[in-house]
C-alpha cells in the first residue's frame, strides 16, 4: 500500500508495509460493513406514516447476539494483528546484527542539523580515519548499520520514510538501532519531533551507494579531509 | 440560600462527605505524581544518597509528631461537633492550627538552615524534589489551616458542624501525605 | 435510600429580588447561566483556534505566500500558531463545551435537581476557568510570542527559553492549562456529587440518561488521571522559571518522564471529551428513532470498561521515544483491547436504529455524522496502536487525521449536536431548520475533503508540524501540494460554513417559532421543565417512574413516555 507512494529501500520496508496492509485489509472490512449498514438502517427505517417504531431493549440474548458476535470477531482480528505488530517490532526495534556484520555510524541531531560520523576505511567508529559530515548520511547497499543516535540539545528523532525507520533521539542517551538499505539512490531524512523554530529546516539526505560508489567516496572524503586537516 | 439538590442524598451519603472524598482523590494523584517520579529519579541515582544525608531525620520526626497530634486533636473536634458541642469543636480545631502552624515555623527554620548550607533548589535535583513536594505539601498545609479557621468560626457559633468532619477528613489527608514524605526525604538514606 | 424530605419548592426562591445584569449574568451561580458563560468562552476560543487553522493551512499550502488578514508567517510564529491551535481545541474548546457547559446544563435537570450541590463552587469554577482563559491569551502578546513546542509541551524544548526563544510565553502556557485543570477539577467534584446524591425520588441507578452516566465518568475519569500531569507541571515550571534540572539529563534529569506524565493524563483525557459527546448522540438517536436505547446496561459497561482501560494504554504515544522497547508489546495489546468496547459502543447506536421510525431533523444529522466519521477515526486508530506499523505512521500527517476525525466529531460535531437539540430548551425557540441543514452539510463535506488528502499526505511520508515542505525534496512534488491546497480550500469553505450556524443562532433567539416544554415528545426530565427553565428548574421537582428510553412501547397511545408521568 505504502510502497506506491514511497520507494522500499530497507531490509524491514516491506514486512512495515506488510503489517500496515494486514491492518488495512481488516479494518477496512469491519468499516465497509458498519458504515454499510448503518447507512442502510437509516434509509430502511425512516419515519412512515401510520408505522411506529418498534421496542426493542436489547437485553435480551437474542438480541445481543448481533453485538456480540461482531465483538468477539473483533477480538479475533486484533490478536492478529498484535501478533503480526509484534513481529515487525522486535524484528526492527529489539534485534541487532552483531558487531561483526555491521557497520556503526553516529547520527547526531541538534537544533536544526543532522550531522553523521562514518567509520573510515577501517570500517570502525572512534578511530583516526572517521568521516564527519553534515545533512548528508552516506552508507552501502547491502550493507548492515547499527545507527549510534544522540542529541545535543532538545529532543529531535531521526527518521527515513525509504527505510520506514523513526527513532526518537534523547539528550542524555546514545539509542541504538539498525538498518541495512537494499536499493542505491539519494532519500529523505526528516527530524519528526518539534525542536524549536528550525524543526522545519532539519532535512537531510541518505545517500545510498554501490560498494564501488561509497568506497570511492570514503577514499574521496578522506584524502580531502586530511588535506584540510580536520582531524 | 441552599438549592434542594444539596440536601438530598440518594448515594445514601451527605454530599459534602462524597465531595471532600473526591477532592482526596484526585490530590492522591496528584502527589503520587509527584512521588513515584521522585522514587524513580531516587532509584536511578544512587549519588542521591549523599545528598539526602544533609536532611535533618530529628527535626523532620518532630514534625511528623506535630502533624500526628494535630490529626488527633481533629478527631477530638469532630467528637465534639457529633455531640453538638460547637465551642468545644472550635477550640480543637484551633489547636489543630496550632500544630499547623508550628509545623510550618519548624520548617521554615530548617529550610532556611538547608539554604545556608548550600542545599538550595537548584543545587541538585534531590533538593528539587526534597523543596517541591515538600514545598506542595506545605501550601496544603496551609490552605488547610485557613479552611480550618473558617470551619472552626461557624462552629464556635453552632452552625454548619457537619464542616468539622469534612475539614478533618482533609486533615488527615494532608498528615498522610507527610507520613509518605518523611521515609522519602529523611530516612531514605 | 436515605431521603431528606423536599421542602416545600418556594422555599428555594425565598429573598429573591430582582437581579441585575452583572448580577444574573457574570456572577451567577445558576447552572444555566455557568453553562452558558462556557459555552460562549468556549465558542469565542473556537473562533481562535479556527482562524489559526486557516493561518497555518495557508502556509503549508502557499509556503511564503503573505496569508489575507494575516501576513507573512515566519517558522517561529508557524510553530506558535499549531501549538495554540492544539492546545485551544482541547483545553479551551472541547473540555468547557462538552463537559463543563453541557455537564452544567444537563446534569440537574436531567437528574430533576433544582442546581448543583455546589453552586458557589460551580460559580468559582469558571472564574478560575476564565482566568486561565486570560493568561493564555496574554501568551500572545508577550515579548517572544505564544509557546511554540506543540500542545504536548515535551522538554527539553518547552523547559529552556534557550532552546525555545518563548520563555515567558512557554510559562504562561504552563500556568494557563494548571489553572484550567484546577477549573475542571473544582467542576469535576459538582458534577459527580450533585448527580450521584441529588437524584429525584424514584430515578434509580439505571434510570439516569446515558449522557449524565457518561459525563460523570468523564469527571471521575479526569479526577483521577489528572494529578501526575499537574505535578508535572509544576516540574516544568519550576524548570523553566527556578532553574532545577527535573527534565533536564545533564542535571540527572529525564525529558520522557514529562512524557509519561503528560499522557498518562492525555490518554484518559480524549475519553474525558469523548464520553459526552457520545451521550448527546445516544439522546438525540433515541429520540429521532422513537427508539430505546439497544443494550442500556451494555453501554453502561462498556463505558467504565472504556473508562478503566483508558489508564493502560498512554505509551502507545511513545513507542518510538526511547522507552524500553520490550515495553511496547504491553502497550500495543491494551491499545488494541480498548478498541473493543468503543466499537461496541458503535454497534449499539446502529442497532439502536434497526426497527427505528427515523426523522432526519438536524440535531439527529449530526448525531449520526458523529458515528459515522467517529468510525473512520476509530479504524484508523488501530495502524497507530500496533506498534509495527506506529514506527512508520508516528509523527506524520496520518496520525493528525485520525485524530481529527475523532476529535471533530467529538469536539465540533458533538457541539453542533447538542446545540442544535436542547437550543429549544435552553432559549424556548426554535432553530431554523432550513439553514440548519445547510450548515451541516456545508461543514460535513468540506470536513472530509480536509482529512482524507490528509490520510493519503501521511501515508506517502509527509512529517508534522513543518512550516515549508518545499525543504523536502520527495514531499515537494506536484501532487504533494495539490492534495495540501485541496484540503485548505475545504478549510475556508468548512470555516466559513461557520457562519450560517451563528446567524441561524441570532435570528432564532430573536424570531425563532416559539418552542413549548417538550417540541421533541421526548422522556427525560428537562423536557418537562418549561423553556427556558426559570431559576430552580420545575414548578414542582418531580419524581421518577421509569428509565429514559421508553420510546414506542406497545400498547400506549402515544410512542412516548416521560420519565416523571405517573402512568
Amino acid at each position: 500500500m505504502i510502497e506506491r507512494w514511497v520507494v522500499q529501500a530497507s531490509t524491514y520496508a516491506a514486512d512495515i508495509d506488510g503489517i500496515i496492509f494486514l491492518v488495512g485489509v481488516l479494518v477496512g472490512f469491519w468499516f465497509l460493513i458498519a458504515e454499510g449498514v448503518f447507512f442502510w438502517l437509516i434509509l430502511k427505517f425512516r419515519a412512515r406514516d401510520g408505522e411506529r417504531a418498534q421496542y426493542i431493549t436489547g437485553e435480551e440474548a437474542k438480541q445481543k447476539r448481533f453485538i456480540n458476535w461482531p465483538h468477539y470477531l473483533v477480538l479475533v482480528c486484533d490478536v492478529f494483528i498484535v501478533v503480526g505488530a509484534v513481529r515487525v517490532w522486535v524484528e526492527v526495534k529489539q534485534q541487532l546484527p552483531s558487531d561483526a556484520e555491521a557497520q556503526h555510524v553516529r547520527v547526531v541531531g541538534q537544533q536544526w542539523a543532522w550531522s553523521f560520523v562514518h567509520p573510515g576505511a577501517d570500517g570502525k567508529l572512534d578511530t583516526a580515519d572517521d568521516i564527519r559530515t553534515v545533512d548528508e548520511l552516506h552508507v552501502q547497499v547491502g550493507q548492515k548499520y547499527i545507527y549510534e543516535l544522540e542529541s545535543r540539545d532538545v529532543l529531535h528523532s531521526f527518521s527515513v520514510p525509504v527505510f520506514r525507520l523513526k527513532q526518537d533521539a534523547v539528550p542524555g542517551r546514545i539509542i541504538t538501532g539498525w538498518f541495512e538499505p537494499t536499493r542505491t539512490g539519494t532519500y529523505d531524512i526528516q527530524c519528526v519531533e518539534i525542536c524549536g523554530i528550525g524543526h522545519g529546516m532539519m532535512g537531510a539526505r541518505i545517500v545510498i551507494e554501490s560498494p564501488e560508489q561509497h568506497a570511492a567516496w570514503i577514499a574521496q572524503q578522506t584524502s580531502s579531509q586530511l588535506a584540510a586537516n580536520l582531524r | 440560600m441552599r438549592p434542594i439538590a444539596t440536601t438530598r442524598s440518594a448515594a445514601g451519603i451527605p454530599t459534602g462527605l462524597l465531595a471532600v472524598w473526591w477532592v482526596l482523590a484526585s490530590e492522591i494523584v496528584i502527589f503520587g505524581g509527584l512521588l513515584g517520579s521522585y522514587i524513580m529519579y531516587r532509584l536511578a541515582h544512587d549519588a542521591w544518597a549523599e545528598q539526602a544525608a544533609a536532611t535533618n531525620v530529628w527535626i523532620g520526626a518532630f514534625n511528623t509528631f506535630v502533624l500526628l497530634t494535630s490529626s488527633l486533636t481533629a478527631v477530638l473536634a469532630h467528637q465534639a461537633a457529633e455531640r453538638g458541642d460547637g465551642k468545644l469543636a472550635a477550640k480543637r480545631l484551633y489547636y489543630t492550627c496550632i500544630g499547623a502552624a508550628t509545623f510550618i515555623v519548624v520548617k521554615a527554620f530548617e529550610w532556611t538552615t538547608e539554604i545556608q548550607h548550600g542545599f538550595t533548589i537548584t543545587s541538585n535535583t534531590f533538593w528539587s524534589f526534597y523543596y517541591t513536594a515538600a514545598g506542595l505539601h506545605a501550601l496544603h498545609v496551609i490552605a488547610g489551616a485557613i479552611l480550618m479557621l473558617f470551619v472552626a468560626a461557624d462552629a464556635k457559633k453552632g452552625r454548619e458542624l457537619h464542616r468539622v468532619e469534612l475539614i478533618g477528613i482533609y486533615w488527615h489527608f494532608v498528615d498522610i501525605v507527610w507520613i509518605f514524605l518523611f521515609p522519602l526525604l529523611y530516612i531514605a538514606k | 435510600m436515605a431521603e431528606h424530605a423536599s421542602p416545600h419548592p418556594d422555599h428555594a426562591h425565598e429573598g429573591h429580588h430582582e437581579e441585575g445584569f452583572v448580577k444574573k449574568y457574570l456572577f451567577s451561580t445558576d447552572h444555566k447561566i455557568i453553562c452558558f458563560q462556557y459555552m460562549f468562552t468556549g465558542m469565542f476560543m473556537a473562533l481562535i483556534g479556527g482562524f489559526f487553522s486557516y493561518v497555518f493551512r495557508m502556509q503549508t499550502a502557499f509556503p511564503g505566500v503573505e496569508v489575507p488578514f494575516y501576513g507573512l508567517v515566519s517558522a517561529a510564529e508557524y510553530n506558535g500558531l499549531i501549538t495554540s491551535h492544539g492546545t485551544i481545541m482541547i483545553f479551551w474548546v472541547a473540555m468547557p463545551v462538552l463537559v463543563a457547559a453541557f455537564g452544567n446544563y444537563l446534569i440537574p435537570l436531567m437528574i430533576g435537581a433544582d442546581d448543583m450541590v455546589f453552586p458557589k463552587i460551580n460559580r468559582l469554577s469558571y472564574q478560575v476557568f476564565l482566568l486561565s482563559t486570560i493568561v493564555l491569551l496574554s501568551s500572545f502578546f508577550v515579548e517572544g510570542g505564544p509557546f511554540g513546542g506543540a500542545w504536548t509541551a515535551y522538554p527539553p524544548l518547552s523547559a529552556s527559553g534557550a532552546y525555545n526563544n518563548t520563555p515567558l510565553g512557554s510559562s504562561l502556557w504552563v500556568v494557563a492549562v494548571a489553572l484550567e485543570f484546577v477549573a475542571f477539577l473544582l467542576g469535576g467534584i459538582n458534577f459527580i456529587t450533585t448527580a450521584m446524591n441529588s437524584r429525584a425520588p424514584g430515578m434509580k441507578l439505571y434510570d439516569i440518561p446515558i449522557v449524565v452516566w457518561f459525563i460523570v465518568i468523564a469527571s471521575m475519569l479526569f479526577m483521577a488521571s489528572v494529578g501526575p500531569l499537574i505535578a508535572g507541571a509544576v516540574m516544568l515550571f519550576m524548570d523553566q522559571n527556578v532553574g532545577t534540572g527535573f527534565f533536564d539529563p545533564a542535571r540527572g534529569g529525564d525529558p520522557v518522564l514529562w512524557q509519561h506524565l503528560f499522557w498518562f493524563f492525555g490518554h484518559p483525557e480524549v475519553y474525558v471529551v469523548l464520553l459526552p459527546a457520545i451521550g448527546i448522540t445516544a439522546e438525540i438517536i433515541t429520540v429521532f428513532s422513537r427508539k430505546k436505547l439497544f443494550g442500556y446496561k451494555t453501554v453502561l459497561n462498556t463505558a467504565i470498561a472504556t473508562g478503566v482501560l483508558s489508564f493502560t494504554v498512554w505509551a502507545h504515544h511513545q513507542f518510538i521515544a526511547g522507552i524500553d522497547p520490550r515495553m511496547a508489546h504491553i502497550f500495543t495489546i491494551t491499545t488494541l483491547l480498548i478498541s473493543v468496547p468503543i466499537a461496541e459502543m458503535m454497534f449499539v447506536f446502529i442497532a439502536t436504529l434497526y426497527g427505528g421510525s427515523i426523522t432526519l431533523s438536524t440535531p439527529m444529522l449530526w448525531a449520526l455524522a458523529f458515528v459515522g466519521e467517529f468510525l473512520i477515526g476509530g479504524v484508523t486508530g488501530i495502524f497507530l496502536g500496533a506498534s509495527g506499523a506506529d514506527i512508520y505512521f508516528h509523527d506524520t500527517y496520518f496520525v493528525l487525521a485520525h485524530f481529527h476525525y475523532t476529535f471533530f466529531p467529538i469536539a465540533i460535531i458533538g457541539t453542533y449536536a447538542g446545540v442544535t437539540y436542547w437550543f429549544p430548551k435552553m432559549f424556548g425557540r426554535m432553530m431554523n431548520d432550513t439553514l440548519g441543514k445547510w450548515h451541516f452539510w456545508l461543514t460535513i463535506i468540506p470536513f472530509n475533503f480536509i482529512f482524507i488528502p490528509l490520510f493519503v499526505l501521511g501515508a506517502a511520508g509527509e512529517h508534522r508540524r513543518i512550516y515549508n515542505y518545499q525543504n523536502f525534496p520527495e514531499l515537494s512534488g506536484e501532487w504533494f501540494f495539490a492534495l495540501r491546497e485541496l484540503a485548505t480550500v475545504a478549510l475556508i469553505i468548512m470555516l466559513l460554513a461557520q457562519v450560517i450556524f451563528f446567524v441561524n443562532v441570532y435570528i432564532s433567539l430573536r424570531s425563532g417559532k416559539k418552542a413549548g416544554k417538550n417540541p421533541f415528545r421526548a422522556n427525560t426530565l428537562e423536557w418537562q421543565a418549561e423553556s427556558p427553565p426559570p431559576h430552580g428548574n420545575f414548578a414542582e421537582l418531580p419524581t421518577v417512574y421509569r428509565g429514559p428510553y421508553e420510546y414506542s412501547v406497545p400498547g400506549r397511545a402515544e410512542d412516548y413516555w416521560p420519565q416523571n408521568a405517573p402512568t
